[in-house]
């Protein structure tokens, strides 16, 4: 039987169950809001943020590939491709880009225009260390990590600190090779 | 550089235009931020009435946004002063735009003259929980309660609101009940408009 070809993000998004992009949002919001008041500092918030996205992460990878149809990615410049393409129109319903790869292949920056996390949102001056949308980098870091690739997800530029995009800047650190849990002489 | 300068600035968040409401998420993206809100939240509790607290706590900030959005959006800034309007309006329009459907039911409570019920055969936010038995009588809908008294209180109607399981004949799972039980103030006030 042929493999199955892989659907496009828009082709995916189309077919999923969808919830209104508000509900999301301010539910994202109240979390931040929350994390705010429980924990001292505002570091300590983007730590919980990225810890959360991971925790997406590493869930959300299996929706991905079984919905997606993406097979095995060649290199670590198709892998990013493919979360930009598909991966954030899937779950989000926008489109990302990437750019600003280094000579080796080994980093590049994701870029967004459109981010439904940050409606009606403006960091207010004693939140200026806040990456209020770190949960991001926690959830690509966390997928990628089921994937065999150990990654750093660092913020360039937030549209709340007054940039005009959103980039992330997706940097591998090791390809895990990968181990089965049993030996072949048993 | 791929996209400089799509976006336009603005100088204060109060300037942006608002959306229009139509953008979606994929519901997975919601139940897993969701998910993510009740295990940090789990984290932070001793006891299933605190893990409830604090859910409502999130809803309420949720539902307090909400009631100022759609009032702006979608009344041209006119809100509800009487009893039955506002929970026809938490009950439809509030409903209908965080859900994608109207609630299910809306009745009057039987032994108490202050108490409604919301009722909704399945809540979205209970669409992938399940609740380990030794959690007993925990609701995730608790967020849900939360935001229909964060429209409630901003909207001038202060109000007790609670989620409860109500199981159902032939059904597996139980639908969920949102018991509001308004303020003293409010009957009295709703008695002298009449």
């Amino acid at each position: 039987m042929p493999p199955v070809a892989p659907r496009s993000g828009d082709a995916i998004f189309a077919n999923v169950e969808r919830v209104n992009a508000e509900l999301f949002t301010l539910t994202y919001g109240a979390i931040v809001r929350q994390l705010l008041t429980d924990l001292e500092e505002v570091e300590e918030v983007n730590e919980q943020l990225d810890q959360m996205g991971y925790n997406i992460g590493i869930r959300l990878i299996d929706e991905f590939l079984a919905k997606s149809n993406v097979s095995r990615c060649n290199d670590f410049r198709e892998t990013t491709d493919v979360i930009a393409k598909v991966g954030f129109k899937m779950f989000l319903g926008v489109t990302a880009s990437v750019t600003n790869w280094d000579a080796d292949g080994t980093c590049c920056s994701i870029v967004l225009e459109d981010n439904p996390l940050v409606d009606f949102v403006e960091l207010p001056d004693n939140c200026q260390g806040l990456y209020y949308c770190n949960i991001l980098s926690g959830v690509i870091r966390g997928a990628l990590d089921m994937v065999s690739m150990k990654t750093e997800v660092t913020w360039l530029r937030d549209v709340l600190r007054g940039d005009d995009v959103f980039e992330l800047q997706v940097k591998l650190l090791k390809h895990v090779p990968e181990e089965y849990p049993y030996k072949d002489d048993e | 550089m791929i996209g400089v300068g799509k976006i336009k600035q603005y100088s204060n968040v109060l300037d942006k235009p608002l959306t229009k409401g139509k953008q979606e998420v994929s519901l997975s993206a919601f139940a897993f931020l969701f998910s993510e809100l009740v295990q940090y939240n789990q984290t932070q509790v001793d006891n299933i009435g605190e893990l409830e607290r604090r859910l409502e706590d999130a809803g309420y900030a949720v539902g307090a946004r909400v009631l100022e959005l759609l009032c702006h959006r979608d009344k041209g800034n006119r809100r509800e002063t009487r009893l039955l309007n506002i929970l026809s309006f938490v009950h439809s329009t509030v409903w209908k735009v965080l859900f994608g459907k109207v609630a299910d039911s809306l009745e009057k409570g039987t032994e108490h003259e202050d108490e409604y019920m919301i009722s909704e055969k399945e809540l979205l936010v209970n669409k992938f929980i399940s609740i380990p038995k030794d959690m007993g009588t925990f609701n995730c809908g608790a967020f849900v309660a939360g935001i229909v008294r964060g429209v409630l209180d901003g909207a001038g109607f202060p109000a007790v609101v609670t989620a409860h399981f109500v199981p159902m004949e032939g059904q597996q799972r139980p639908r969920t009940t949102i018991l509001i039980k308004f303020a003293e103030e409010v009957l009295r006030r709703e008695a002298r408009l009449g």
